[in-house]
């Protein structure tokens, strides 16, 4: 398989400073900035910092970044918020220049790096096909040969000469999807568009994106937010973070050291309750213990498992129920369980939760807490708490685990008989 | 499928694009889709629309014609003086129309400098083709004035497309300057309205050059609009009127330079578009 793209030490740096890129520059600052530059290198003709006011900043957004990209791979992008994923994207793009380094891309490229890019509200959807085909870089003979199929994948057949003004945004980015996702590129660089959009299309999406590469050996590079999207679809991931790259390799060995670098676990989290103190009920500590009360933040698997919310009651209220809601890394909601409504009167109480039963499959797991009264959400409590489940296996009867056998690992109940 | 061969693309820091101007051959149609939906979507739930396109310069020429022709009492050198206006208009308002527009295209397509690649240059491009068809509407018009004034037009009136041509270089070369310049200074946008309207009355549109003096007549024509006018209206008055040679020369050069200019300082600042708009 060949090298398709090659990045070798890129980056990219930003100059922050008010009189700088900042994007409202105006020609008097300009000219008064430039007097000011001269009469200082004036007076002071060997200083080296002749800048009439503060001094600029620079931002690497991009440093030392190297990489390649062999032809027909699906490659994930991950890394938190300001990591430089768009801008390594935007770059390879050919949106914005690289401050070093070089890049050398052999196939056509396009680039998915909003929905709709282009559309014109005043224009109908049958024209916004053309003119956003024409600007992700389609021929026209092309997106006419595929116009009937765009327009059956979005959906929005019936609307097709309205302006697209007129649609409602579901409609809105079907559409945009459907001219994107029958790009014919080599080469197709995908930035978080999916984040977009219903689950049903969401899948649809990733569904073509799969479909087109694997069977047309197109290279996909697909940064997203979304590990399971990212796992599904790619072989190997990159990991960013502060604009250097931190790990490559197999997604999911990826995804694993990035979530378990982004989430610190720790046994015990302390809410600050500033604005909860007048409410009925808030919850003050949170713990998770193993099933001799010491304080963990990691189980075995096939462990039983607690854990303690400590919260105070203000006043007697009646139907108060507390919720513990578990997620795993995925995002997918996993179980929510509460207990019974409960009559209390004002004092400090302790909710234990204890896993004896369900045994979940190992990886990260983040916690949910609600305190209601009735129907009515009192608080609600949605922080990066997480605990992991780790993948030591002790005793024999379970059986091979790994990551995608599935969400649980608890066994049916299972014979093998003959068949006469 | 795909005829075309693998070509492989560096992007390299600092180095500046070789394949810049193959690009903008690979990527004319986008600059005919970009010039389509300007040109849709300014008509689009318009009631009047098109007609505005007829109006517009048709009223101009009226109200120049009574300021400076009936008021003003300047003389036209023999044509109709509604004609000889009118002449001048049809470059004039094709040149304003292409630099204003251009002005502020980049700002306005600035959604697609940041999510899209393709050479930039095709977005102010795009403007003057707008300007482009409402000359040919004003063209019509044109030619309905000479009917009702039974105007026939010499020979010369074959050269047309050649001023038009020199117009198109004019409005090209300012607008991709000013198009550049004001994505990084924003306060190009109050400084457009006042070139154009300063414009008008440093070009010989609502009067003719012939009224300038023998000694300021040279440097009169660094304005390159002066050369296009002065061109228009010697093609269409069936050369009536005489162009004054050197200032008509030093015009086209100065057309040239501001495309030669335009074009360098667009290139140049094309590379922060992304970055400051």
């Amino acid at each position: 398989m060949d090298t398709i793209i090659k990045v070798e030490n890129l980056s990219k740096k930003y100059i922050i400073g008010h009189k700088q890129l900042s994007g409202k520059k105006t020609f008097r600052d300009a000219i008064t900035q430039n007097i000011g530059d001269f009469k200082s290198k004036f007076i002071h003709p060997f200083s080296k910092n002749f800048s009439s006011d503060s001094p600029l900043e620079e931002f690497w957004a991009l440093k030392g970044i190297n990489f390649e990209v062999k032809q027909g791979e699906r490659i994930g992008i991950i890394g938190r918020n300001g990591a430089g994923k768009s801008t390594l994207l935007k770059i390879l793009s050919r949106i914005t220049e690289p401050s070093t380094g070089k890049i050398t891309i052999n196939g056509r490229v396009a680039s998915l790096l909003e929905v709709g890019t282009g559309f014109n509200g005043e224009l109908s959807g049958r024209e916004n096909i053309f003119l956003n085909g024409a600007i992700l870089g389609m021929h026209r003979a092309e997106i006419k040969q595929k116009f009937d199929e765009i327009v059956d994948f979005s959906g929005v057949e019936k609307f097709l000469d309205t302006p697209v003004k007129r649609y409602s945004s579901g409609m809105y980015v079907r559409l945009a999807f459907a001219v994107a996702a029958h790009l014919d590129p080599e080469i197709l660089i995908v930035d978080e568009v999916l984040s977009v959009g219903d689950a049903e299309f969401q899948k649809k999406c990733l569904g073509k994106m799969e479909v087109v590469s694997k069977a047309e050996g197109r290279t996909v590079l697909f940064v997203s937010h979304n590990m399971g999207a990212v796992q599904k679809l790619c072989y190997n991931s990159i990991l960013l973070e502060n604009g250097k790259i931190i790990s490559t390799g197999g997604s999911n060995e990826v995804i694993d050291f990035y979530l378990n670098q982004a989430n610190a676990s720790s046994s015990e989290y302390i809410f600050s309750n500033v604005r909860e103190s007048e409410k009925v009920a808030y919850a003050t500590k949170f713990s998770l213990e193993d099933v001799n009360g010491k304080a963990i933040s990691e189980i075995p698997i096939g462990k039983v498992w607690r854990v303690k919310i400590y919260f105070t009651v203000n006043y007697l209220v009646e139907n108060l129920i507390i919720g513990l809601g578990m997620i795993n890394m995925f995002e997918t909601p996993i179980r929510t369980s509460w207990n019974i409504p409960l009559i209390l009167e004002k004092g400090k109480y302790i909710a234990v939760f204890e896993e004896n039963k369900i045994f979940f499959a190992p990886g990260r797991y983040r916690l949910l807490i609600g305190i209601s009264k009735g129907k009515e959400i009192i608080q609600y409590i949605d922080k990066d708490i997480w605990f992991t489940i780790l993948d030591i296996i002790e005793e024999q009867e379970t059986s091979v685990i790994n990551h995608n056998s599935g969400l649980l690992i608890n066994q049916m109940k299972m014979y093998v008989e003959k068949d006469y | 499928m795909n005829s075309e061969k693998k070509i492989e693309l560096i992007i390299e820091a600092n180095k500046s694009k070789l394949h810049y101007w193959r690009d903008l051959w690979t990527y004319r149609e986008l600059f005919y889709f970009l010039a389509w939906r300007d040109i849709l979507v300014r008509y689009k739930q318009t009631v009047i629309g098109v007609a505005w396109s007829i109006i517009r310069p048709f009223l101009s020429m009226v109200v120049l014609t009574v300021v400076f022709g009936k008021i003003a009492g300047l003389s036209s050198g023999g044509a109709p003086y509604a004609i000889m206006v009118y002449a001048a208009m049809l470059p004039w308002q094709f040149f304003s129309t292409s630099f204003s527009e251009s002005a502020n295209a980049l700002i306005s397509n600035s959604n697609l400098l940041t999510k899209v690649y393709f050479p930039r240059l095709i977005i102010p491009s795009t403007s003057i083709v707008v300007g482009l068809i409402d000359f040919l509407i004003s063209l019509g018009i044109l030619v309905i004035l000479m009917i009702y004034y039974h105007y026939l037009p010499g020979w010369q009136i074959i050269t047309l497309p050649l001023f038009l041509l020199l117009a198109t270089v004019t409005s090209l070369g300012t607008g991709f300057f000013i198009s550049a310049l004001n994505v990084q200074y924003r306060d190009f946008r109050y400084i457009v309205p006042f070139i154009v309207q300063f414009g008008l009355y440093i070009s010989p549109v609502g009067y003719s050059s012939d009224t300038i003096s023998e000694k300021w007549r040279f440097l009169y024509s660094l304005n390159p609009m002066v050369g296009v006018i002065d061109g228009f209206r010697w093609a269409i008055l069936g050369g009536s009127t005489k162009i004054y040679l050197p200032g008509f020369f030093l015009s086209i050069l100065v057309s040239l330079g501001f495309l030669y200019v335009g074009i360098k300082t667009f290139r140049k600042m094309e590379r922060i578009f992304a970055d400051v708009v």
